[in-house]
């Protein structure tokens, strides 16, 4: 039988209700029979089901929502939220990485660049945008087309889901370090408005390559983490089945995240996460960009790049001379 | 301010390669047994490879900055807190207890002012010991700070990078950040015309790679030291083969055109001098 819940667990009542639901609806339009009480009493539950579920979400859970095989697709992001986009490919070096996808677009008739890293949803993108892991020259490509975007006044829109910069050969070889370190380095200082948004997973450095600007939000079941839990828990106790150990250890969801003052805003989801419901997910999301830069295209470009600086200084927490401070 | 130095000149050194003999050390690198007075005459470098062993923050101290030419350390009581409470097998609290008390020092990172060739200098040093080098908040908030007191003060700075950790785990997303922090203040000090030479050692990975020690107006590498972004073991399980011999080796990076130049430890600091007198404003 399809696996239905993905792997999750958790899931597993609610996709039942909603299976069941489906039946009813079936049945009654194939057999003309009337069930629409007994099919909106069963919304009624699914809906309290759902809204119970997802309140007590552990971080590991969490994680494994932003993974969700079935989680919107930047395209469907980029379909619903944007109009007119023209995507540019091409890092004028080496290749052109599908895992970027970077080109200008409108959003409410407001023209943007937008970059995105991206999954894909079938076996055959996934293999082809290699499960949203950038080399090297996807990380130039979105640099480029970020400096273009600077030249004409156009804000940049980062919508950001990958596990992470890929590790392999060819990108140590063309200098993956380098290139992550370059494009934090220039984002800091480019003269437009800039907007970062974690979809789905926001990897290590692999996803501030392309995240740093003058918001930072998250969608509200996506993470952003220094280290993969699995990564984290195969280092520091030698097991990578405690990743559920490591994703509380973390503290990488988006609750967590506000409360460390990493990221200004968390966008909401629908009830029962972002793969149940695209279209909310979207205007959220669009509501959110929209509102940020009607507030940053007021601020003065000095001060907002001095701001951007400011926003990155005060980061981190520690004492001196035993004195606590987190600047 | 200047009174850490004095506190410097007490940091316990741990060997870890010392044999039971004390006399005999096995080189990590090409496997050797050689006589340890030799590698310590030759500044921790083995005499039969030319493996350059970790040099501690004293003894880079010592092989750089001139006799008494340290004018003040800068920010030596800053300390790393436990922001996340983070608690794995081990705590992270006990962790950096340990690690002070092996290295005696408060964090993985010292700033100096001080005269190279009698040229004054920011010199930032990380330790590789001192939970491998990783950058967490005082890593980060110290880098910064040294960046933009060369800046302020127009000084050259220098940044030595010994870092098999990156990002430290132990302080999540506030650790990440710091990549953000340190590049933004190296994007501003470069516009302002600042000169930043980073110095690679054995080993530099991860976010401590992917932020501040690749953003140097010239990097340097010290020879054979492992460079790169992700961890040989992760790379090799990941695309399930084995890497090819010298993978990510300072000789790998500059054959790929990545850094600027391989300096044998003995003629480090004439080289960074040279390198100091030519790009002067």
């Amino acid at each position: 039988m399809e696996d239905t819940n993905h792997g999750l667990d958790f899931e597993a009542p609610i996709t039942a209700l909603e299976r069941k639901i489906a039946e009813l609806e079936s049945f009654s339009a194939i057999a003309e029979v009337d069930l629409s009480e007994e099919i909106k009493k069963l919304r009624t539950r699914a809906e309290r089901l759902k809204t119970e579920i997802y309140k007590n979400l552990s971080p590991w859970q969490r994680v494994l929502l932003a993974r969700h095989p079935l989680r919107p697709p930047v395209q469907y992001f980029i379909n619903l939220a944007f109009t007119d986009f023209v995507e540019l490919y091409g890092d004028r070096c080496f290749r052109d990485d599908r895992a970027i996808l970077s080109g200008p677009a409108k959003i409410d008739g407001q023209e943007v660049m937008l970059i995105a890293t991206r999954k894909g949803k079938t076996t055959r993108e996934r293999l082809a945008y290699n499960f949203g892991s950038p080399h090297p020259e996807g990380y130039r490509k979105a640099l480029l087309k970020m400096q273009l975007a600077a030249k004409f006044g156009l804000p940049i829109i980062s919508l950001i889901n990958t596990p992470g910069a890929y590790p392999g050969i060819g990108a140590e070889e063309r200098g993956q370090a380098h290139i992550i370190a370059k494009s934090i380095f220039e984002m800091s200082q480019l003269r437009v408005p800039i907007i970062c948004i974690v979809v789905g997973e926001g990897g290590s450095g692999g996803a501030l390559a392309i995240g740093v600007g003058d918001r930072f939000a998250i969608l509200e079941n996506a993470y952003f983490s220094v280290i993969s839990p699995e990564g984290c828990a195969a280092i520091l106790w030698k097991n990578s089945s405690k990743a559920p150990d490591a994703a509380k250890a973390l503290k990488l969801t988006s609750k967590d995240l506000k409360e460390l003052g990493i990221v200004d805003e968390v966008i909401p989801e629908p009830v029962g996460g972002a793969h149940r419901d695209y279209k909310t997910t979207a205007e959220n999301m669009k509501q959110y960009i929209l509102k940020c830069l009607a507030e940053l295209r007021q601020i003065p470009m000095d001060t907002l790049i001095q701001q951007r600086y400011e926003k990155y200084r005060k980061i981190g927490k520690f004492v001196e001379n035993n004195n606590p401070a987190s600047k | 301010m200047s009174s850490g130095w004095k506190g410097l000149r007490n940091f316990v050194f741990h060997r870890k390669r010392e044999m039971p003999d004390g006399l005999w050390m096995k080189c990590d690198s090409c496997g050797n047994l050689v006589y340890k007075k030799v590698v310590e005459e030759k500044l921790q470098v083995c005499p039969e490879c030319n493996f350059h062993f970790s040099l501690g923050i004293q003894e880079r101290l010592e092989l750089l900055i001139d006799e008494n030419g340290i004018i003040e350390e800068l920010w030596p009581d800053i300390e790393s807190t436990d922001p996340l409470n983070f608690k794995a097998v081990a705590a992270y609290r006990d962790k950096i207890t340990e690690a002070k008390s092996q290295t005696g020092l408060k964090e993985a990172v010292v700033v100096v002012r001080g005269k190279i060739e009698g040229i004054e200098v920011i010199l930032g040093i990380t330790d590789s010991r001192f939970i491998m080098g990783s950058m967490g908040s005082v890593v980060g908030e110290k880098i910064a700070r040294a960046v933009e007191k060369a800046m302020e003060l127009k000084l050259p700075l220098i940044i030595v990078s010994g870092s098999g950790g990156g990002a430290r785990m132990y302080e999540g997303s506030l650790s990440l950040m710091q990549m953000a922090k340190t590049s933004a203040a190296l994007a501003r000090f470069d516009k302002a015309g600042g000169f930043y030479i980073s110095v690679l050692t054995n080993p530099t990975m991860a976010g401590v790679m992917a932020s501040f020690a690749a953003l140097g107006d010239i990097i340097i590498a010290e020879p054979k030291a492992l460079i790169g972004f992700t961890g040989p073991r992760v790379i090799a399980q990941t695309i399930g083969q084995e890497l090819p011999p010298g993978f990510q080796t300072s000789e790998f990076l500059l054959e790929h055109g990545l850094i600027d130049r391989i300096i044998d430890r003995q003629h480090l600091k004439g080289e960074l001098a040279l390198l100091l007198r030519y790009f002067k404003r």
